[in-house]
């Protein structure tokens, strides 16, 4: 198993290289310079040439590719023009938040959905089976930032039992209360982030469940008289989880993507607020920044998914 | 065994599916017995319902879509008024069921030795220690070289014939007095399917068991059947021993099928293709002859109004009348063989 684990992150060292230089040539196809904003609009042209030259940006790109990396490495992504700080700090504090808000959706959302998805595909059919099926339906024909603006509407404004902004309190006290104030921030936005999560996992869980019960392999174990409450334990629950486990590292993914809405609609102070704010700022090296980091958080996700896959399914693994 | 070897009385039994909130019979007024150190073969062309018979058997189907009556008394008990927990009681331990598909029947995340002793932990007091020394003994029984190995791997590393064997070591992990195998050698080639038939053999001289072998292959009949019972259309036709059926066929569907077999000497001739098809639930008729559309040729009077099984000595039987006058339509004067 932990040759198949390490092909794999091998495979991923090109996929960064590539998309690293994606990111560079992108943000270097962007219009215009770093300087020309930021000096005298009536200092000589020769001046600026002379900064540019200094700066490196007439070398060839892979020369600058290669010191962009090297400061990559160091840690050092250049600073914000926006907020005139370096982009790794700026980052490296609005991820936090994003981390906990999605930390705290994907607990919520396979909580919520495992139990409804194994009880759906148990009671096939069924009324059970049938309100969980509508309510799946209705969830995923509605636009994400649609639920969420009714869900900040209802619970945010009508009945005030949720704060609608900020990641915190700004009369908390250090300590406990910070912690709980965060939390109470986070409720609601994580609620509706998992409502709408739940959906495909319900799906998956409940066709998985589905097929499982009707394979060859439980009507095997039927035959050895294994009573039905293990026939579920032991045959149909694990089978029906890989997929879903697989699910797990890319709804990493979906996550980013929804901290764009979630944080926009909550003016959450996360990564998803600060990518759609560096866009209506031109703010370019926040931007490559983030989209450098999305990416390679896609990449630890399919990574994630994979090696979750070659743990729980031995057919994957490559001996 | 008793006095009499008889342990598995079949009596009377049918099997309706549920299909648009109608039952439709799959198998009616079923009526067989098997004994103990007898191989039965129940033979048929697909759709017949020999795969519906095992499974009411073993009571596989789901009660809310399919409704059972008749009696399947099996060493004194009706298998058919027993509750889930009463039914897996027998299952697995006294009833042992191989597949028709090895590549399917096995857990594809589980380790053959868990296979095989899952069997054991719901009908035997062993211990972990027990359970695998007997998972090894079952391995070795079944024809696997290296059971150590074997026991530690997981199916999609074996091939389908060690698959089968594995399907039949956790049949027979419990000895059970009934092996009810469906179609055993269907996914499997032709040297395999000789081998698997020898170990089905042995472990029914073994443990003195009975074995309903059912199969649509008359080669698989012939090599190893003691008594056969043919099926069409949901019912039993006829129904002998294997000499009886191979050498003096009554009924003109057996009479059929084995003319449809090919045969070595006249290998250049077509194969006897019997007409049209086999009813589907929904157009199944109800009285009269069920095959008699596939043999237009027989007279009306021919066949019985309701036919009914006609015992014509020494345990042969056979169903409806029409077997009495039977010939192919080119076979009238001279036989064509």
């Amino acid at each position: 198993m932990w040759k198949t684990i390490l092909r794999r992150v091998l495979i991923m060292i090109p996929e960064i290289i590539i998309l690293s230089i994606l990111v560079f040539l992108l943000a270097k196809a962007m219009p215009g310079d770093p300087f020309t904003g930021s000096i005298n609009p009536k200092a000589d042209p020769a001046q600026l040439h002379h900064l540019m030259k200094i700066n490196g940006l007439y070398d060839p790109w892979y020369q600058q590719y290669w010191n962009w990396v090297v400061h990559l490495f160091h840690g050092n992504l250049g600073n914000s023009y926006q907020y005139q700080e370096p982009v790794t700090r700026l980052i490296s504090s609005r991820a936090v938040n994003t981390l906990w808000l999605a930390l705290f959706t994907t607990i919520l959302t396979y909580c919520f959905a495992l139990p409804m998805g194994l009880y759906a595909a148990k009671h096939e059919g069924k009324l059970p089976d049938s309100i969980i099926r509508v309510y799946t339906y209705v969830t995923y024909c509605i636009p994400f930032f649609v639920i969420l603006v009714i869900g900040v509407w209802i619970f945010g404004y009508v009945l005030g039992w949720f704060p609608t902004t900020g990641s915190i309190s700004s009369t908390a006290n250090p300590g406990i209360q910070s912690i709980g104030s965060r939390f109470y921030h986070i409720l609601l936005p994580g609620v509706l982030g998992a409502l709408f999560g739940t959906v495909n996992v319900v799906q998956y869980l409940r066709s998985e469940v589905i097929d499982a019960k009707r394979s060859d392999y439980v009507r095997t174990a039927r035959s050895k008289g294994v009573p039905e409450k293990d026939i579920y334990k032991h045959h149909i629950f694990r089978n029906s989880l890989l997929p879903i486990a697989a699910f797990a590292g890319y709804s990493i993914t979906g996550l980013l993507n929804g901290s764009l809405f979630t944080e926009t609609v909550f003016s959450y102070p996360g990564m998803g607020l600060l990518f759609i704010n560096s866009i209506s700022y031109r703010d370019y090296t926040v931007i490559t920044a983030l989209v450098l980091i999305y990416g390679i958080l896609n990449l630890l996700g399919t990574l994630l998914s994979d090696i979750i896959l070659s743990i729980v399914d031995p057919r994957i693994r490559i001996e | 065994m008793g006095s009499s070897t008889q342990f598995l009385n079949i009596k009377d039994v049918s099997t309706a599916f549920k299909i648009n909130g109608k039952y439709y019979d799959a198998i009616s007024h079923i009526n067989l017995e098997v004994h103990h150190d007898e191989i039965l073969a129940i033979v048929g062309e697909s759709g017949c319902g020999k795969s519906t018979l095992a499974t009411t058997i073993m009571g596989l189907h789901d009660p809310a879509e399919t409704k059972i009556t008749g009696e399947v008394d099996f060493e004194g008990t009706n298998l058919l008024k027993l509750d889930e927990a009463g039914y897996n009681k027998f299952r697995g331990a006294k009833i042992g069921m191989i597949f028709q598909d090895p590549l399917s029947a096995l857990n594809p995340l589980k380790r053959i030795e868990e296979q095989i002793s899952e069997v054991m932990t719901y009908h035997t007091n062993f211990t972990a220690e027990q359970k695998h020394k007997r998972v090894l003994e079952l391995l070795d029984q079944v024809g696997i070289v290296n059971p150590e190995r074997t026991a530690r791997q997981f199916p999609h590393e074996l091939s389908g014939g060690m698959r089968q064997r594995v399907i039949i070591a956790i049949a027979i992990a419990c000895k059970p007095d009934l092996i009810i195998a469906d179609e055993p050698t269907t996914a499997l080639d032709v040297t395999i399917q000789a081998q698997i038939l020898d170990v089905l053999r042995d472990i029914q001289k073994e443990n003195h068991a009975g074995i309903i072998l059912i199969t649509h292959d008359l080669g698989v009949v012939a090599e190893t059947a003691d008594r056969v019972a043919v099926m069409y259309a949901g019912q039993i036709v006829e129904e002998g021993t294997a000499e009886q059926i191979f050498n003096t066929p009554k009924h003109p569907y057996t009479r059929s099928l084995l003319r449809s077999m090919p045969q070595r000497d006249n290998e250049n001739d077509d194969l006897y293709v019997i007409q049209g098809n086999i009813p589907s639930l929904q157009r199944m008729p109800h009285d009269g002859d069920r095959f008699a559309p596939r043999i237009p040729w027989v007279k009306d009077s021919e066949h019985e109004a309701e036919p009914t099984m006609h015992d014509i000595g020494d345990n042969h039987k056979v169903r409806c009348t029409c077997y009495k006058n039977f010939e192919f339509p080119d076979e009238t004067g001279s036989v064509k063989l």
